[in-house]
């Protein structure tokens, strides 16, 4: 699947659940779906600021593809952060900066999300082109 | 009078949040406005919009008999002695900082202390924080105990003939346990050391009488208080306010003006420097009407119950740890409860509490050595005000496990 047919199918699933609540439902279960995170890697250098929980964000280059993985101490915040792993995880730098990742917008994450967690919202995306520029 | 035409009072009261009916639990960092409050800031800004004091004219005249009215309300509130006594200020945090600074001119030198204790609002750590950092004194804290009481027996070894003031909060916007004040205020007076209470939480809940009391100092917010935001008061003792150098120069808070020297205005004007938001401050008068209208037992007893129906709750659920918990009855504390679901996050919580249409606070409220304290990264708080009726206590319960449930 390419990234731009990705960010579709998230935008689909989305527009599926009507209640803010079964949004939530689905996001807990992206979230629990996130593989374990090591310890050791919780370190400052990959806490991601701005955001009001904490969030870790991994990444390591195989083949030209970069390969997220991230934990966070609050499933919904785990479950979004997952989403986002879920489109750009094993992607190349270029691929990944093609987007313009408006998809966040599209499903209404951001402007349901109260200021402070969308500027959480805003560091995550930071972050995965930061890596993606630096590979 | 009874909760629901309390709640008619309240616009915001009755409108929806993702189609359903809003149940506002936040109430103690910012109180909705009661009707009354946002007709006479519009009456103000649409009538009498002036600046005040300065000069001649009607408007300015309307203006400052609104800010002025409202100053002598606050001063029957609080039972001061004089009106000169209250300085209007945009916060509680503005009151700490001025207090802070100006009697630390005054009065702190290099070697000196002074005592706030473990349960206070960031607001009234950091601005004495600041002055001991400049003034080279050291900041000493009274910690509070397992309950999350203070512990009072401690102050007669903190309190040194070093200690030059003891700033206390009247009821922790954490904790929720209304501090015994005035034994505080009795212990450091037999020891000559001056205390600044935080009223943020305290003016809210607790029927305050500053002479009776015999503090120095007594803060606190309007926007906490019903009142529009950006309001806030000073409560000093004249000979401290009158002892201490202005916090702002400015506008009207002269005397005369020359390069060479400038004196400054009689009180309180010395502390209110340059123009005053004084549409917002005027509302404290109503606020404080509609406070009065309080006062009735029945109202009383009913936001009794829903204290003690939510304090049962937080302390038979097992898998909730509550943070203030009284020692004798459950008059020790305010409709105020913060906690943790052990294995939840606090803001996995509040968020989907809001989109059960219920507003409640998550995270350190501005308090981390409390949190510190009792060993957490957060909380979750549910505030409780006069206009929030048994039902939505209700079905607060009801949401909070079924996000539980959710998120477990």
């Amino acid at each position: 699947m390419t990234l731009i047919e990705a960010e579709n199918a998230i935008i689909e699933e989305f527009s599926m659940y009507e209640e803010w609540l079964d949004k939530y439902e689905y996001l807990i279960e992206l979230g629990k779906s996130l593989k374990d995170y090591p310890e050791e890697a919780k370190t400052d250098e990959k806490l991601i600021k701005g955001c009001q929980s904490r969030v870790w964000l991994d990444h390591k280059v195989e083949e030209g593809k970069i390969i997220f993985n991230a934990d966070s101490d609050a499933i919904i915040t785990k479950g979004i952060i997952s989403l986002l792993i879920g489109l750009y995880s094993g992607r190349t730098a270029q691929e990944i900066l093609s987007s313009d990742f408006s998809v966040v917008e599209k499903i209404g994450l951001k402007e349901n999300l109260s200021p402070t967690r969308a500027n959480g919202l805003v560091s995550m995306i930071a972050k995965i082109r930061e890596v993606a520029m630096a590979v | 009078m009874n909760v629901h035409e309390i709640r008619s009072m309240f616009p915001a009261l009755s409108r929806k949040v993702y189609g359903k009916d809003l149940v506002y639990l936040d109430n103690a960092a910012t109180s909705q406005r009661v009707h009354t409050v946002i007709d006479e800031w519009n009456r103000i800004s649409s009538e009498s919009n002036a600046n005040i004091h300065r000069a001649v004219h009607r408007l300015a005249d309307e203006a400052t008999q609104a800010y002025e009215a409202a100053r002598d309300a606050v001063k029957d509130f609080l039972n001061a002695a004089g009106r000169e006594e209250i300085v209007f200020t945009s916060g509680t945090t503005a009151a700490v900082n001025l207090v802070a600074f100006c009697y630390g001119e005054a009065f702190v030198k290099e070697g000196d202390e002074v005592v706030v204790t473990e349960a206070e609002h960031h607001s009234n750590i950091v601005p004495w924080q600041m002055m001991c950092k400049r003034k080279g004194a050291v900041l000493k804290v009274l910690p509070v105990d397992d309950y999350g009481h203070l512990k009072v027996d401690m102050l007669d070894e903190i309190l040194t003939d070093r200690t030059r003031i003891v700033a206390v909060t009247h009821i922790s916007n954490v904790l929720g346990i209304i501090n015994p004040v005035k034994e505080i205020i009795e212990k450091c007076h037999a020891k000559g050391v001056p205390v600044l209470v935080d009223g943020a939480q305290g003016a809210v809940h607790c029927r305050v009488d500053v002479q009776d009391l015999g503090c120095d100092f007594y803060v606190f917010s309007g926007h906490k208080l019903y009142a529009a935001t950006g309001t806030g008061v000073l409560y000093g003792k004249r000979k401290w306010l009158d002892a201490m150098p202005p916090y702002m120069g400015g506008g009207e808070m002269v005397g005369t003006v020359t390069f060479a020297e400038t004196t400054y205005a009689p009180l309180p004007m010395k502390f209110e420097a340059g123009t005053q938001n004084f549409a917002s401050a005027a509302t404290l008068k109503q606020a404080i009407e509609f406070i009065n209208l309080l006062n009735d037992n029945k109202l009383v007893e009913y936001n009794d119950k829903i204290r003690d129906y939510l304090l049962d709750y937080f302390q038979k659920d097992e898998r909730i740890r509550l943070f203030g918990v009284p020692r004798g009855t459950s008059q020790e504390k305010i409709p105020l409860f913060s906690f943790v679901v052990d294995g939840v996050h606090h803001e996995d919580l509040a968020l989907i509490l809001d989109k059960m249409g219920i507003a409640v606070r998550s995270g350190q409220m501005c308090a981390e050595p409390v949190m510190d304290r009792f060993g957490v990264t957060g909380m979750l708080r549910v505030s409780v005000a006069p206009y929030n009726t048994m039902e939505e206590a209700e079905y607060f319960v009801k949401c909070l496990n079924k996000a539980i449930d959710m998120l477990m």
